[in-house]
């Protein structure tokens, strides 16, 4: 925790021990490399689909996105851009957000947006491809 | 939030324009923060004028020629002048680096401008407070680690495995790196910062030490490791011509190694 106060008798040693090792922080590197891995041919496949269907009637592009192939590859493209970006804007609000309370609510609410984003994008999808 | 903009009591004013030396031909002018924690004003730029002729050719000849012969008050730490003790670790022309390794003639622009690593808390002048920077190397245990029973001589290592600390082992903890990294500025107080974690990964690697485990769960933190962005100022600044950015990848390696 950042406690810079010059009116602290606390060591620096203990300072720098802080809240000691958290043990985790591999993972969360590891899933932003597989999911920017992941983006590189799911991006391309979305865009891909998206220049397919545009300019189409209703009915058409329906059709296109409704296809199983089109729809799991929005949907993986979806899970994998939005896993992404929650990590990648988490990592964003720990280096520059310090105030602890405003650091929270920015990371629960990286947490909902993102969530949401995806739900929302994933749902339709589904909804399109099973014509309801 | 980071703060971007120097608080009221730190931004710097124009200071003193100490006269040129008399009879000199050749000059070098410096401009040098000026911070006395005694005399309750904000921090200033001084400007002094160097007699090349009288004085070597390295930055730091030019600040003990003004400290002998200009103004004595002028305050830094210097000891050995051949880049082995890190002790004139200061930010030069834009850049951290030491200034007995910095030639004045390869200062662009040939003004001398000199202030303190940044950053960090100054002490004096150009003094910056290393406390936490030192604290941090020691939480890293920079010592083999042993469980084995002591041999009746040294550890033996091979050769091969003697190599893998060259471009390690080097560091003279100088802190030009760490204080050239944003992640540092920012994070600081919880970012170990790449000279510690150079230090780490020496002995990491290294062949005889028997904690490896232990050194990688003290660092799998995010922000004690993870906050490297791999930003490369660390091995752009250090003067020795170490790569600290190398040595954080190979511990994130490792840590994910250990994971399948």
């Amino acid at each position: 925790m950042s406690n810079h106060s010059g009116t602290s008798m606390r060591t620096t040693r203990s300072r720098v021990q802080g809240l000691g090792s958290a043990r985790s922080g591999t993972g969360h590197f590891w899933w932003q490399r597989v999911t920017a891995l992941a983006n590189i041919p799911l991006v391309l496949a979305a865009l891909a689909i998206l220049i397919c269907v545009a300019g189409k009637p209703h009915a058409e592009a329906v059709a296109v996105l409704g296809h199983p192939l089109a729809a799991i590859v929005l949907i993986l493209a979806l899970f994998s851009v939005t896993t992404h970006m929650r990590i990648g804007m988490q990592v964003v609000i720990e280096d520059y957000v310090h105030a602890e309370g405003a650091k929270v609510l920015a990371l629960v609410g990286n947490i909902f947006f993102c969530t949401a984003v995806a739900l929302a994008g994933i749902f339709a999808i589904l909804k399109i491809s099973f014509g309801v | 939030m980071v703060q971007l903009t120097l608080p009221k009591n730190s931004q710097i004013s124009d200071g003193v324009q100490w006269p040129k030396p008399p009879g000199a031909n050749r000059l070098t002018e410096y401009r040098i923060y000026r911070w006395n924690p005694d005399d309750g004003r904000n921090p200033r730029i001084d400007t002094y004028y160097v007699d090349r002729d009288d004085c070597g050719p390295m930055v730091l000849d030019g600040l003990i020629y003004i400290k002998n012969t200009i103004d004595p008050t002028l305050t830094f730490r210097r000891s050995c002048r051949e880049g082995i003790c890190g002790s004139c670790a200061m930010n030069i022309d834009g850049t951290n680096t030491l200034a007995c390794l910095k030639s004045m003639d390869d200062v662009r622009g040939g003004c001398v401008k000199i202030y303190p690593l940044p950053h960090m808390p100054v002490v004096k002048d150009l003094i910056p407070d290393l406390t936490q920077f030192y604290a941090q190397h020691a939480s890293i245990e920079p010592w083999l680690h042993t469980e084995t029973p002591a041999p009746e001589k040294e550890w033996p290592q091979s050769r091969n495995d003697r190599e893998k600390l060259d471009g390690l082992y080097e560091c003279i903890l100088c802190a030009c790196c760490s204080t050239s990294c944003p992640s540092y500025w920012w994070n600081g107080d919880r970012y170990l910062g790449p000279a510690a974690l150079l230090g780490a990964y020496r002995w990491l690697i290294d062949s005889r030490d028997e904690a490896t485990g232990e050194r990688l769960d003290n660092l799998e933190d995010p922000f004690r490791l993870y906050r490297c962005h791999t930003i490369m100022n660390c091995a752009k600044a250090c003067p020795k011509g170490l790569n600290p950015a190398k040595a954080i990848a190979e511990i994130k390696k490792m840590m994910v190694t250990r994971q399948f």
